[in-house]
């Protein structure tokens, strides 16, 4: 890969972090639980994504963030208040920006019609409010107030230059350019300017390209060679700066960098004699400060006074915002950016040390070493060593829910909207983490059950008001770690399962026979059918040809299950449990005609020893057994797995019961139960491939590989 | 990722040979990862006859294939003196059952005579054309075919 794709990589990997951001900031704005540092951020990530498309040339990506950061900027600074209709329209624009960042890595047509009405929703919702607030800050004498409403405000104790985005101007497109002006620029680097490899030099290049520039570097900062950090940045200069240019362009030099540097940007006073004033400095909230109309000095000698001295101390002011800006540099060295391949290599690599390590502990023990023997015990520490690592490895696989979850809060206004309901989605347990590919995979399933939620577990607007609940429908997503698996929950406060419309429908689909009786949980199981649909129209939005029954195999092929429960009038709730991590499993190994096999612990119900008068003969060959008043079938691994050609006596066999899909109980019949154990999972795939009955592989504590039982398919397999 | 290609026989090519059944074969040494003792496999369910199993290869699973009953040979019944040569293509690796490795040769492509219509069909799919080195005939394993071969008959469909 040549350089540039890299770095490109990175931006767009950088985006999503940034869209993540975003998202996290617009919905804390919208459940009100923010802080001023909210929306900081949002802007911050909205500006970062513009600045590295900028670079790329990412034209249409730099137009939107573009006008995006404009609408941000004014919610900032105060001029416009986040209402619920401004916020939708934020969040709607945050998606458009992901599918721009998405397209422009990925290729592919945008939707422009799309990106256009947001475009201008954001242009109107910036230029309404945005038009009274600009006036003020243009030297217009006309909107001078008097000097009494100057003192009185609250800016007098404020008179300090604060540094100001170039957007914050750009935002208001509001000042005027005039003839040759002379501004003092003071420009103080950070370290993390030169960290990004940015380039004082260049900065002050750009400088004197727009005009007559005098350049002053203070050295004064500048300490003893042994106390001097190479990596430090000592260095500030003030530029005066003479050219036909606005205030907002000599900004613009810094745009890029201007959150790792302190720049000021004053413009010199012209001199008038009929009338003189001092520029306002804007400050950061960028209340439109009143410019006093001069009939005489009316800034108090006092104030200029401090300006100066602010002005040629830039040490003094900036101390508040560069610890404000540390906290950001020193969060970012917290984490670092490592290719995933390398992460499982290390994963395999203790895989392998766990199953060393058994074997050593396994030979020690048949070579007869006293259990308190030294070397036993030393080998029972390396056992916790290595368990330990094999946790902390595991830890880093592992990632919070919550780009997941926040991806389906997308999910739920784009199909809220298709379908016309009001829809709030309620979130909890964001910070649950779970292996990276078991996030991976969860996307579509979850995808799909949130539709579902929203296009049919949730009534219409007039219906939810005519059962007494309010318009607002609730889609509540929760993530809680159980006993060593993650529960996902997706509810809906809707009406529930239509019991009988879903009988009828399996009826007449051919699901189920006419005239069964089906207990209510039966019936919701239905819905899990192949086949089962019950949208009566196949919607744009659900029923795309997939139902409940495969994002029931997606969760199974993860290692999960999935149940439903629904309540008339109530809502309906899908559970979803899921393994921790791919990697590991819990199993209890078996040994089956002379092999050894791992049946995953999760499937097990209970494990029993068959009695003469509990077995019974079925037809030709099937037998069943007789459990607590029901009968279930008896299934014997060995024959069905085509290690031997003769079922076994189940009376000499271990019967392991177990549950499948639907809750279906069966037993499985092995020869004998070894013990209990946490296995590795290994693929059979790769240099394989799929084996009936097989789930994966494993290595064992001897060193042998067992094959790790694949219940569901063996139950399935016996029943056709 | 490490992504080894069936190497193309060029100029002065290295080749592993090894015995089986009583004639000699031999594969292209760039394809070769490791050669190792018999050691007893886990049998897959529901497998051709000619897949022993599975054995733990430093970790990861490496499916064994007895190449005289893949050929249409009788099948091997092994001992600890049979050999398992560990191949590599693409990032599938197999290992095969063989009799035992004989030599090392290094060979011209031009040498690489098509394989003689007198050969079964069956063989004939897994061979790239022989060699006649110092009187011998050594025949050359296409692994590529090997391999395919056994991924598509890995008894999913069964």
């Amino acid at each position: 890969m040549d350089t540039m794709a890299a770095i490109k990589q990175t931006f767009f990997q950088e985006c999503e972090e940034q869209l993540a951001e975003l998202e996290t900031g617009l919905l804390a704005i919208e459940s009100e639980e923010h802080d001023p540092d909210t929306i900081n951020a949002v802007f911050r990530a909205v500006h970062s994504i513009k600045g590295g498309a900028g670079a790329f040339g990412l034209e249409e990506l730099v137009r939107f963030a573009h006008t995006f950061e404009t609408t941000l900027d004014l919610v900032r600074g105060g001029q416009i208040q986040p209402d619920a209709g401004l916020l939708k329209l934020m969040l709607r624009s945050s998606d458009i920006l992901a599918d721009l960042v998405r397209y422009s890595r990925d290729g592919g047509e945008m939707d422009e019609s799309r990106v256009a009405q947001i475009h201008d929703e954001l242009t109107r919702a910036a230029n309404l409010d945005a038009a009274p607030a600009a006036k003020p800050a243009a030297p217009a004498p006309a909107a001078f107030e008097p000097v009494g409403a100057f003192d009185a405000g609250s800016a007098d104790d404020d008179f300090v230059p604060i540094t100001i985005s170039f957007d914050d101007i750009l935002g208001d497109g509001g000042e005027a350019s005039s003839a040759e002006q002379i501004y003092v620029v003071s420009f103080r680097p950070k370290p993390e300017l030169y960290a990004k490899a940015n380039d004082a030099i260049k900065l002050l290049r750009e400088i004197r390209a727009l005009g007559n520039a005098d350049v002053a570097c203070d050295i004064s900062d500048v300490p003893l060679l042994t106390e001097l950090d190479p990596e430090g940045a000592y260095l500030s200069w003030t530029i005066r700066l003479g050219a036909d240019v606005t205030e907002a362009q000599v900004r613009e030099v810094f745009e890029f960098v201007e959150f790792d540097c302190d720049v000021s940007v004053t413009a010199e006073p012209k001199v008038d004699p009929d009338f003189e004033f001092v520029p306002a400095p804007i400050d950061e909230t960028r209340q439109a400060m009143p410019l006093p109309v001069d009939d005489g000095p009316i800034i108090p000698e006092a104030v200029l006074a401090k300006i100066a001295q602010v002005n040629a101390d830039p040490a003094k002011a900036p101390p508040a915002a560069a610890a404000v800006q540390a906290q950001p540099a020193q969060q970012a060295q917290t984490t670092i950016r490592v290719d995933l391949d390398r992460v499982d290599r290390l994963i395999d690599l203790v895989g392998e040390l766990v199953i060393n390590q058994s074997m050593l502990s396994q030979r020690v023990t048949e070579a007869g070493i006293a259990r308190l023997s030294e070397v036993a015990v030393g080998l029972d520490d390396l056992e916790q060593l290595t368990r330990e690592i094999q946790d902390s490895v595991m830890a880093i696989r592992a990632q919070p829910v919550r780009p997941i979850f926040q991806r389906m809060s997308r999910v739920i206004r784009e199909v809220a909207d298709m379908v016309g309901k009001s829809v709030r989605l309620v979130t909890e347990g964001e910070n649950c983490e779970v292996d990276k590919t078991v996030i991976e995979r969860l996307a579509d399933p979850l995808t799909h059950m949130i539709r579902n939620a929203v296009d049919h577990g949730l009534e219409k607007p007039e219906d939810r008001i005519k059962a007494g609940k309010p318009e607002q429908g609730v889609v509540r997503m929760t993530a809680a770690h159980r006993s060593g698996r993650v529960i996902i929950e997706v509810s809906d406060d809707g009406a529930g399962i239509n019991r009988a419309r879903v009988k009828e429908i399996a009826v007449k689909r051919g699901v189920i026979e006419p005239g069964v009786p089906l207990s209510d949980s039966e019936i919701d199981d239905l819905i899990f059918a192949p086949g089962f649909s019950t949208a009566s129209t196949v919607s744009d939005v659900s029923g795309r040809g997939v139902g409940m029954d495969v994002v029931k195999r997606s969760i199974q092929a993860l290692g999960g299950r999935i149940s439903i429960s629904s309540k008339p009038g109530q809502g309906t709730t899908f559970t979803l449990s899921l393994p921790l991590t791919l990697a590991v499993l819990d199993g209890m190994v078996v040994t089956v005609a002379g092999q050894t096999l791992v049946v995953p612990l999760t499937a097990i119900v209970e494990t029993l020893q068959p009695k003469g008068p509990e077995v019974h003969g079925l037809g030709e060959r099937a037998k069943v057994i007789a459990i607590r008043g029901s009968f279930i079938p008896l299934i014997d691994v060995g024959y069905k797995l085509g290690y031997r050609h003769d079922e076994a006596d189940p009376l000499n066999s271990v019967a392991i019961m177990v549950e499948s899909e639907n809750r279906v109980q069966s037993a499985l019949m092995v020869d004998g139960i070894i013990g209990q154990q946490q296995v590795v999972i290994k693929s059979l795939e790769t240099n394989y491939g799929q084996v009936f009955g097989v789930a994966a592989a494993t290595i064992l504590g001897d060193g042998r590989v067992a094959v790790i039982l694949d219940v569901d398919a063996i139950v399935a397999g016996n029943r056709s | 990722m490490m992504h080894v290609k069936e190497h193309d026989l060029s100029k002065n090519s290295e080749l592993i040979a090894f015995r089986l059944g009583g004639q000699e074969f031999c594969v292209d040494i760039m394809s070769v990862r490791d050669i190792r003792g018999w050691t007893p496999t886990t049998p897959l369910p529901h497998s051709p006859g000619y897949v022993k199993g599975v054995i733990n290869l430093r970790g990861s699973v490496l499916p064994v294939i007895d190449l005289a009953a893949r050929l249409g040979f009788r099948s091997t019944e092994p001992t600890a003196r049979h050999v398992i040569i560990v191949t590599q293509v693409g990032n599938q690796s197999v290992g095969l059952l063989v009799d035992a490795v004989s030599d090392i040769l290094t060979i011209n492509a031009d040498t690489i005579q098509p394989t003689p219509d007198v050969a079964s069909e069956l063989a004939r799919a897994f061979m790239k054309g022989v060699l006649a080195i110092e009187g011998r005939m050594i025949s050359l394993i296409g692994l590529d075919s090997v391999l395919q071969s056994t991924r598509e008959n890995s008894g999913f469909l069964n």
